[in-house]
C-alpha cells in the first residue's frame, strides 16, 4: 500500500516497512520516527545510519548485535533509545527491510 | 489507482494478538539446551515482548559463575546425536564435540552464554534462580552470575507470569 511521509508518497508493506529502500530520504526517516513516537537525536541518527550502511553494504538488515558491534554503541543504549524492539524500529526508520536475525 | 492515506495505519483486522510476555523455565544445563531459552528470550525482547527466565535444576548451571563458561554438549542418551553411544562415551568425546559446536556458533556470531546473559539483562529480560534447586545443589546467591535479579520459589515466579505465555525447556 502507499502512504505519505514528509510530503512524498511511498509504498510500504503491511508492517510499515518501506517497500523500496532506495526511495528513502532522511526526511522520510524523520517522518517515520515521528509516527513511531521516537524523538530523533544525533545518537538515534547514528544508529539509523549505521543500519542503512550495513544494509547497503551487506545486503541484509542488521540484527541488534551486528548494529551494536558496527556502531560501537552498547546494546543497552539501543533499548534506551528505541524502547521495545530496537532493531525493528531502527529498520523502519532507516527504510530497510525488517531484520531477520535472531540476535 | 491505489488509495493514498495521510498516515500509515497497520492492518490489524485479522491478525491475532501479539504476545505480551514470555516466561521461560530453563531446567537443562547442557550447551545445546541452554541456548534455546536464551535465544527465545532475546527474540522476545527484540520484538518488544516482555521476557522472564526461571533457571531451575540443571538450568542453574547456566547462571552459576563457575559453570557458565564450561557447559557441555550432551552426547550420551541424546537421541539427536548421530554419534553411536560406544564412541560418544569415549574419554574426550564430549569435550571435542563441545569445542566443535562452540566453533560453529562463533562462525554464526552467536555469543557465548556468559555474554548472552549480559545482552539479555541489557535488553530488559528478567532472570531468576529457583530457590529450591539452589538449596538442593547447595548453591548460594553469591555463586550466581550478577545478571540474576533474584532467587524465587516456583510460586513466586508463577506470580510474575500473570498474563504471560509460558515455555518449559
Amino acid at each position: 500500500m502507499e502512504t505519505n511521509y514528509a510530503g512524498e508518497t511511498v509504498a510500504v508493506n503491511e508492517d510499515g516497512f518501506l517497500a523500496d529502500p532506495s526511495k528513502w530520504t532522511p526526511a522520510i526517516g524523520g517522518a517515520i520516527a515521528v509516527e513511531l513516537g521516537v524523538a530523533m537525536s544525533p545518537q538515534h541518527w547514528t544508529a539509523v545510519n549505521t543500519a542503512r550502511e550495513e544494509f547497503v553494504g551487506a545486503g541484509a538488515s542488521p540484527g541488534l548485535r551486528r548494529l551494536a558491534k558496527k556502531s560501537g554503541m552498547p546494546i543497552k543504549a539501543f533499548y534506551d533509545l528505541f524502547p521495545d524492539g530496537p532493531a525493528k524500529k531502527i529498520a523502519r526508520i532507516a527504510g530497510i527491510p525488517k531484520p531477520k536475525s535472531c540476535l | 489507482m491505489s488509495a493514498v492515506t495521510t498516515s500509515f495505519t497497520p492492518t490489524t483486522a485479522k491478525k491475532p494478538e501479539p504476545l505480551k510476555k514470555l516466561c521461560i523455565v530453563c531446567s537443562k544445563g547442557s550447551l545445546d539446551m541452554a541456548y534455546p531459552g536464551l535465544i527465545l528470550a532475546n527474540a522476545a525482547r527484540m520484538d518488544g515482548i516482555e521476557a522472564a527466565i526461571f533457571f531451575t535444576f540443571w538450568g542453574l548451571d547456566i547462571v552459576t559463575d563457575k559453570k557458565v563458561d564450561d557447559l557441555h554438549l550432551s552426547l550420551l542418551g541424546n537421541t539427536s546425536m548421530p554419534i553411536p553411544a560406544m564412541i560418544a562415551g569415549l574419554p574426550g568425546m564430549e569435550h571435542l564435540a563441545t569445542k566443535m559446536m562452540k566453533r560453529e556458533m562463533e562462525k554464526l556470531d552467536i555469543p557465548p552464554v556468559r555474554e548472552f546473559l549480559e545482552i539479555l539483562q541489557d535488553s530488559g529480560a528478567e532472570m531468576y534462580a529457583c530457590k529450591l534447586a539452589m538449596e538442593m545443589f547447595k548453591i548460594e546467591e553469591k555463586d550466581l552470575v550478577p545478571q540474576i535479579k533474584g532467587v524465587l520459589s516456583a510460586g513466586e515466579f508463577l506470580e510474575k507470569c500473570a498474563g504471560a505465555q509460558m515455555l518449559f525447556i
